[in-house]
């Protein structure tokens, strides 16, 4: 073991050791060396989320046309550090009548809700926080936070804008995460296991992108919605609810519900690369190949890792910022009427296809796979499109009838 | 002490502290709230018996689905979110005396077993413990019954919650 091929185990052994040297009990020496570890992965996370509101503001200018900070720092990298100053010395608003204890716990559930996300995120297959046997779960568990903390700061504002951003959020939320759900366990029956190492090790030969496509884009779909980022927005629509229901947050309060959101997105990029295009691995068996054995280096694995979220986050980002808002109608008939029955459908396909196939050599197994996704696309466009022309032959037949009578 | 007892004692006080104040507070979005924190202490208990599994649900559950939805009912529902009158009724020591005795049986019954305050022994990591799970539910020498009829039930609400949202819906 050394701190190149195993770099979190060897600190944390050096760590005990030391600890243990100084006299300490062996058990509280590995609860301190615990307790060093989670205060170095959550400074990791807040660390990058300051740079991923530089990305986002660089990125969102593109889309617009526009530069983007670019004053200060070299391409305006010490943006967020002149934003954060900011942040911080503002005054910090309480309005009156407001909760004034629930007001203030939730921008921090907000931003736990977020951080607890990074406790199973697998960086590589050597750097990651807990590799739990229903980490697929806590992830659901930890979006159930984010909703609990949106509803404590739209409530304890006394507010209505705020009530309201609240309330539509957690109309979002609680009906997407019934898709979510369903298409995260096409990669828990894909890879026979809810643990998010085991899912990436099955995914070294092939991605489940490419044996089950539509899952992963249901399951874009649904954590864009779970973001509540565009065309999902609804709680923030600042035209009818000002900001929704951070409203009444001001400085460093309203900056922990916008870094966590940032996180948030970056995070769930990082969770469609664990689920569907390999996490930190899924060379194709390149790395077997003598001379590329260094792609298995944990470094090169949480870089890997790191450039798939951020491609994630950038597909994200992409869809927010060039899509309209869509009303709050047409997003839950779009969640009840078309993206559940069909996720549903997705995973007893999977379900039965992927025991029918087991026997089969890679190949057929994958084009099978592949193919069985593609014919559920067809049926469904077909059936958007009948169900699409007979509503546009409806409307046709009704001016026409009321010209007649 | 250990670690894991620590970890246990502020829990059993959180969950206890909690359990009070949802019975004490005047306001109900505390009371839910508060209700929360000792949903979350019990998950927490959970993962302490290296049931992690049983841990996760319940927070997706009771934290996600159930108080989420008691929150949304109480602001809905209720005009006044504060309660004036008095908190306890005349025979709150019957109350009293019967909780105690549930108390004292069920710590008589528990200090009988054999194996109490042992500390739980670890879970081999051969063990698959979510597979054995996971197959318990589904073989019919285990709960593949109890698990199909509580099926059955949910469809049974879920059908009559769409019955009932389309009446009047022509």
């Amino acid at each position: 073991m050394n701190f190149l091929n195993d770099p979190i185990n060897f600190v944390a052994s050096w760590l005990h050791g030391l600890l243990t040297g100084w006299r300490l009990p062996d058990g509280l020496a590995t609860v301190i060396v615990y307790f060093i570890g989670i205060v170095v992965l959550v400074i990791f996370a807040m660390t990058l989320d300051i740079g991923l509101v530089w990305v986002e503001r660089k990125v969102v200018a593109r889309f617009q046309d526009r530069l983007g900070p670019n004053r200060i720092g070299p391409f305006g990298l010490i943006q967020p550090v002149a934003d954060i100053i900011k942040l911080v010395i503002k005054e910090d608003i309480t309005p009156a009548g407001a909760d004034k204890i629930i007001y203030n716990i939730a921008p921090v559930l907000a931003a736990m809700s977020v951080i607890a996300l990074w406790a199973i995120l697998p960086l590589s297959s050597k750097i990651f926080g807990v590799d739990l046997n229903v980490a697929v779960l806590y992830l659901v568990a930890a979006g159930a936070l984010g909703t609990l903390a949106i509803i404590m700061a739209g409530w304890s504002s006394n507010n209505k804008y705020a009530l309201l951003g609240a309330f539509r959020m957690v109309a979002n939320i609680v009906s997407y995460e019934i898709p979510m759900v369903v298409t995260l366990l096409i990669p828990v029956i894909l890879a026979d296991t809810m643990s998010v190492q085991g899912i990436t090790q099955a995914q070294s030969g092939m991605w489940f992108a490419i044996l089950s496509p539509l899952a992963a884009i249901i399951f874009l779909i649904s954590a864009i919605a779970e973001l509540g980022r565009s065309p999902f927005d609804l709680t923030e629509a600042e035209s009818e609810l000002t900001a929704g229901f951070n409203v009444e947050y001001s400085g460093m309060k309203f900056g922990w519900f916008y870094a966590s959101e940032l996180l948030h997105a970056f995070t769930y990029g990082g969770f469609m690369a664990v689920m569907f295009f390999g996490g930190y691995g899924g060379f194709f068996g390149l790395e077997t190949i003598p001379g590329f054995h260094w792609l298995t280096n944990p470094f090169v694995e949480a870089l890997v890792f790191i450039a798939k979220g951020m491609l994630g986050y950038w597909v994200i980002m992409w869809i927010k910022y060039s899509m309209p808002r869509i009303r709050i109608d047409h997003m839950l008939a779009f969640n009840w009427k078309f993206l559940t029955p069909l996720s549903l459908v997705v995973l007893v396909d999977t379900a039965v296809l992927s025991k029918l196939l087991s026997g089969l050599p890679a190949w057929e197994y994958v084009l099978g796979m592949f193919l069985s996704n593609v014919i559920i696309a067809v049926i469904t466009v077909e059936i958007l499109r009948g169900y699409g022309r007979k509503q546009r032959l409806a409307e046709e037949r009704l001016p026409a009838q009321a010209v007649h009578n | 002490m250990t670690a894991d007892k620590v970890i246990f004692l502020l829990c059993a006080a959180l969950i206890l502290g909690s359990a009070l104040m949802v019975v004490l507070t005047r306001k109900l979005i505390h009371a839910a709230l508060w209700l929360v924190s000792v949903l979350f202490g019990v998950a927490v208990l959970y993962a302490l018996l290296q049931a992690g599994f049983l841990a996760v649900v319940q927070v997706v559950i009771y934290i996600g689905a159930i108080a989420v939805l008691f929150i949304f009912a109480v602001m809905l529902t209720r005009r006044e979110l504060l309660d004036r009158g008095p908190q306890t009724r005349s025979n709150w020591w019957i109350a009293a005396i019967l909780a105690l005795l549930i108390l004292g049986g069920l710590v008589f019954l528990i200090l009988g077993q054999p194996e109490a305050g042992r500390s739980a022994a670890a879970i081999p990591a051969t063990v698959d413990t979510l597979r054995n799970l996971g197959m318990a539910l589904v073989s019919p020498s285990a709960y593949v019954l109890p698990f199909e009829v509580a099926s059955v039930l949910l469809l049974a609400a879920l059908v009559g919650a769409v019955y009932i949202a389309g009446i009047g819906k022509k």
